[in-house]
């Protein structure tokens, strides 16, 4: 009876026609046009928010003196060091917006990770590359490189083995595993829930009485959704913020 | 001719069957241990915890890294399953 289930090809999960400027670069899809909502409710949110603040702080003022400070002293302090604030504005910035981008998983009648396209974590690890290399020349030089690639305290031979997986590892798997990262862990949780609704409608039709179970799960599962959306983006900045820091000093 | 063709035909599902297998057992190994070392992290995490709850934010930090470093591996191979699919 459930044999005869088919899913649909990937693409069709992932492919969003053009809904305006088709065919130009500037054409818009799902995809871009969630990530412009989102921009716009960060700002809104952000901005409006932070308009009137009193010392007696109202209940929105509370959620985002507690984001800031959750960023500031969780990411930015904790992990790089206490004279790093200056990059917590572009934290903050990247963790909100991929924290917006992976809520849309779970918003109903949009239901589409923007993060599940290659192009968008791929886009925020290269900027993320390109401002650890840019720290690193700035602050370390070339130390940054030999720091690295000759770990002290290792017996010479190693270094023909260890300096070409280290080099490997600052210059490609770094910003590969952090895109890669997220978004594998996107991409897998919009499949699974897409195939756990499907699985639900295709029982409704056939045996109602068993399509109780995999609407349980898809529950479920859009409720797990949540926290892997969250920590996915706490992890990316948390990563960015490591990798940062370990551009700033040298190695302990 | 008849049969020619549905020879072709099997060989091209057989081509697609074993595609699937492969990609399968690709990830199915690629997440063993991964599974296993995201398993020692947390463990360690949680006694660490256990043993020091003043220390309970750095350690969660530290375990979240860990995760992330051990779950790539996985998640590569979730990538090369669909690469070896297509």
């Amino acid at each position: 009876m459930l044999a005869a289930f088919t899913f649909p090809p990937i693409d069709e999960l992932f492919r969003w026609q053009d809904l305006a400027f088709g065919d130009t670069p500037f054409a818009i899809n799902k995809t871009s046009l969630l990530m412009m909502i989102s921009v716009a409710l960060i700002l809104i949110i952000f901005i409006g928010g932070s308009r009137r603040m009193k010392l007696i702080p109202s209940r929105l003022q509370n959620v985002l003196e507690m984001t800031y400070e959750f960023i500031d002293r969780g990411i930015t302090r904790d992990v790089i060091g206490a004279d790093a604030t200056r990059f917590t504005p572009f934290l903050g910035s990247l963790f909100l917006f991929i924290l917006f981008l992976n809520v849309w998983e779970v918003i109903p009648f949009i239901q589409f990770p923007p993060t599940a396209r290659f192009g968008v974590p791929l886009y925020l690890a290269l900027q993320t590359y390109a401002i650890y290399w840019y720290v690193a020349l700035r602050h370390q030089g070339f130390k940054y490189l030999t720091g690295h690639l000759f770990l002290p305290g290792v017996p010479w031979p190693m270094y023909f083995l260890l300096a070409p997986i280290e080099l490997l590892q600052i210059v490609v798997v770094r910003p590969f595993s952090l895109a890669v990262r997220l978004l594998a862990n996107m991409m897998a949780g919009h499949i699974l829930l897409t195939a756990l609704a499907l699985l639900t409608a295709y029982a409704l039709e056939n045996a109602p009485i068993i399509a109780i179970g995999p609407f349980a799960l898809n529950v479920g599962v859009t409720a797990f959704e949540i926290l892997v959306g969250f920590l996915q983006a706490y992890i990316f900045t948390l990563l960015t913020a490591v990798y940062i820091g370990d551009s700033l000093h040298p190695e302990h | 001719m008849h049969d020619l063709y549905l020879a072709a035909q099997q060989a091209g599902e057989l081509k697609d069957g074993l595609q699937s297998i492969g990609a399968g057992i690709a990830y199915g190994a690629a997440a063993i241990g991964p599974g296993i070392g995201i398993g020692l992290v947390v463990g360690s995490a949680i006694e660490s915890m256990a043993r020091q709850p003043e220390m309970q934010g750095t350690i969660r930090t530290t375990m979240f890294l860990g995760i992330a470093f051990t779950e790539a591996l996985a998640l590569f191979g979730f990538v090369l399953f669909f690469l070896a699919k297509s």
